[in-house]
């Protein structure tokens, strides 16, 4: 049985807050994309994904369920024939809460509840599938067959020796890298910056550079890339139209 | 009921209230536009957030 939400309700009493979660609900299937405060998002949130759920079911029994909540046909039949069709492939989470600071008047804390985009096919198949074999190897781990719990431990406790024996003086991320130096400077022809926590890389460029303690130098972004790290995400448009320009 | 037996002075009054110090709000740079903006909230400058435009500006 779910559990009735704790405290105060919306706007005073049940029957307020049921109407104002419709009335949101609504308005979120129409626009899209609607601006409320951080509370009503909050509690909005669960309230809209369920009834994306009937949707997505599609049957008579869920579409009274969802009239009987929203009341404009319309926007039952939008969340119905588009909204669900949209999500067929999404195990859930079907809207995106993104705070935008206090309102002014009143300074109450504001935030923009959205429903998110279709989901690409491959990815949540992939994602699935790796998630599933994660689960069937610690099954198999807890079961006590050993020939696969071994071979899943082995190379994963190979794999920081390498690193810590690469950090004294070999390159340790292969060729155009670099270990960092006792002194924390820059080796001759290394100047780009790795950070092993974050796997991100920061250039010359970087408004992050100076403050960032290199634990990995690379001689290019190039040799970054290869080695599994990343340009920090706020850089990565703005670059590329750097590079175009240049 | 209690009641305060004495009259408080203006000097212990100001005294208590001279510890009431508004404090600046904790800003972070933006990393589309660099100004400043709360930390986990959208940019109120360009409108985005994570990289993606969230309100209109
Ligand atoms: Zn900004």
């Amino acid at each position: 049985m779910p559990q009735p939400t704790k405290g105060a309700r919306l706007g005073g009493s049940p029957a307020h807050q049921r109407l104002m979660l419709a009335n949101l609900a609504t308005s979120l299937f129409r626009h899209g994309k609607i601006r409320t405060t951080e509370t009503k998002a909050k509690r909005l949130r669960p309230f809209a994904e369920r009834l994306v759920t009937f949707g997505k079911r599609g049957d008579l029994n869920s579409r009274r369920r969802a009239i009987a909540v929203l009341r404009d046909k319309e926007v039952v039949h939008q969340l119905f024939e588009e909204i669900a069709r949209r999500y067929a492939n999404r195990p859930g989470g079907y809207t995106r809460t993104t705070k935008i600071g206090p309102r002014k008047g009143d300074n109450a804390p504001m935030a923009v509840i959205e429903l998110v985009e279709e989901l690409a096919v491959a990815e949540p198949e992939a994602k699935r599938a790796a998630r599933k074999a994660a689960k069937a190897d610690a099954v198999a781990a807890l079961a006590g067959e050993t020939d696969e719990a071994d071979e899943a431990a082995a190379p994963e406790a190979k794999a920081p020796e390498t690193d810590l024996v690469g950090a004294d003086e070999e390159p340790p991320y292969g060729e155009g890298s670099h270990a960092p130096l006792e002194d924390d400077s820059q080796p001759e022809g290394f100047p780009i910056k790795g950070n092993e926590d974050s796997k991100l890389y920061h250039t010359t460029d970087s408004p992050s550079y100076k403050r960032t303690v290199a634990e990995v130098w690379f001689a290019t972004e190039e040799a970054a890339e290869a080695a599994g790290f990343q340009k920090p995400p706020s850089q990565r448009d703005k670059d590329d139209s750097e590079d175009s320009a240049e | 009921m209690a009641v305060p037996k004495r009259r408080m002075s203006r000097s212990n009054t100001r005294s208590r209230r001279a510890q009431w110090k508004a404090q600046a709000v904790a800003t972070v740079p933006c990393p589309q536009c660099k100004s400043p903006k709360l930390p986990h909230a959208a940019c109120g400058v360009c409108g985005t957030y994570n990289g993606r435009q969230v309100v209109e500006v």
